[in-house]
């Protein structure tokens, strides 16, 4: 990676950090909203602890999945026509701006990830178990959240189609993150290897990153 | 010596999916000139920039900008040769002035404390701090010409430059097109403000209809 490349990617990541920042979206709008749907979750099953402990972390995993695809999509829509020219003739390499989007998306999911995991410990009260694995789980979905969502907003482009688009597109996609999670938690919790949900995941990462960088340039013209 | 060619569209055409926007454009710009592109609304000026700024691709004909063929991969290295400034400002608004800039420094590879004089040179270094969408449109486009300065541009593609911009500024910007053009550079100037743009101007064309004459 030469010295220009990861000029811009940090110059990309800290855009996107600033205007999260001082937009709020994540904070103030999606955050409270995951919460909300990982307390709602009880209302509508019932109070049974024991079968909450048991579905609570699917149940944390299926919101994330929700919400996250929209964190990371979000980075990538709020740019308009002329930001994006703008950017284009700074000379920003478009494979950058995508390294640098989907970071800053996963930056902004790791936080996300950390305050409804706190919230889904308290409302359902699973045990936390291979914290380390957990901890890896947390990133790698979080890097292959953004790393999709990044990837799908490029292709759908500005339209104003295309951002409700995009939501539908990288749900399926992030389907393969959102079984390595849970599959991988329920392994740790039966003492179960836990290496093919891992190395899923990571499959998924690695392709959305090749896929990503190799067609950020053509996704940027079309 | 003659001055080296910065623009030449031979019969290009540009098509939004099926419904052709320009057609048949032949444009030869040369260092040192300024040209004024004028044309009523919906004529195809703005989709004219652009491909210019190689921002699109031609759908037919051929374009070379600054050595670049307009469809061809090289026209990623003259990106950063190429200023444009459109009606629509392409700050971010939640950013400050100066973060806007110091992006533009950071991916344009230009050092920091340029941010600084050039916004300096536009008056704004007073407004280094104040978001960029709490800036009247006036600051804001005298903000990207701040980050046209900054960064050394051979051919500058203004779209209404003059508009939201007081007595000194338009001084400013003309200045900028003057400096650019005076170093081999060449700018193209679309405004419906046609004295003002005449006035600087060494000759102009007419778009219609998505074609020039």
């Amino acid at each position: 990676m030469s010295t220009a490349f990861r000029t811009q990617v940090v110059a990309v990541v800290d855009r996107d950090l600033r205007r999260e920042r001082r937009r709020g979206d994540v904070l103030w709008v999606t955050i409270p909203f995951g919460a909300m749907a990982l307390f709602l979750f009880p209302l509508a099953i019932g109070t049974d602890s024991a079968l909450l402990q048991r579905i609570g972390p699917g149940l944390y995993w299926v919101t994330v999945m929700l919400f996250g695809v929209l964190i990371s999509v979000g980075r990538a829509s709020v740019e308009t026509q002329a930001q994006r020219d703008a950017a284009s003739l700074l000379g920003l390499d478009p494979a950058a701006g995508y390294v640098g989007r989907s970071i800053s998306a996963a930056g902004l999911l790791i936080i996300f990830e950390v305050i409804l995991g706190v919230v889904a410990i308290v409302l359902y009260g699973f045990d936390l178990i291979g914290i380390p694995w957990l901890i890896a789980t947390l990133f790698i979905v979080a890097i292959g959240l953004g790393l999709l969502g990044s990837l799908a907003a490029s292709l759908v482009g500005s339209s104003s189609s295309g951002s409700a688009l995009v939501p539908l597109l990288v749900a399926p996609l992030a389907v393969p993150l959102l079984l390595g999670a849970t599959q991988a938690y329920e392994g740790l919790r039966l003492g179960d290897s836990i290496l093919p949900w891992m190395l899923l995941m990571a499959a998924v990462v690695l392709v959305a990153a090749i896929a990503g960088v190799l067609t950020a340039r053509p996704l940027q013209e079309s | 010596m003659p001055a080296a060619t910065v623009i030449e569209l031979s019969d290009i055409g540009v098509t939004a999916g099926t419904t052709p926007i320009l057609r048949g454009i032949d444009l030869e710009v040369v260092g040192g000139e300024i040209v004024g592109l004028f044309g009523a609304n919906g004529a195809g000026k703005t989709t004219l920039l652009r491909l210019i700024a190689t921002l699109i691709r031609p759908a037919a004909g051929t374009g070379i900008v600054l050595g670049a063929d307009l469809s061809g991969d090289d026209r990623y290295d003259i990106r950063n040769r190429i200023g444009m400034i459109g009606h629509v400002p392409g700050l971010y608004p939640e950013l400050t002035l100066g973060e806007n800039l110091r992006f533009a420094a950071s991916v344009a590879g230009v050092p920091a404390d340029a941010v600084e004089t050039s916004l300096e040179a536009v008056g704004l270094l007073g407004a280094i701090d104040r978001q960029a969408g709490a800036s009247s449109h006036g600051m804001q486009r005298r903000a990207e010409f701040a980050r046209e300065l900054m960064i050394e541009r051979d051919l500058l593609l203004l779209d209404e430059p003059h508009s939201a911009l007081d007595k000194d500024a338009v001084e400013l910007v003309n200045g900028l097109v003057g400096k650019i053009a005076a170093n081999g550079g060449a700018a193209i100037l679309v405004s419906h403000d046609r004295d003002r743009v005449v006035a600087i101007a060494d000759r102009s064309v007419e778009l219609a209809g998505g074609s020039l004459r």
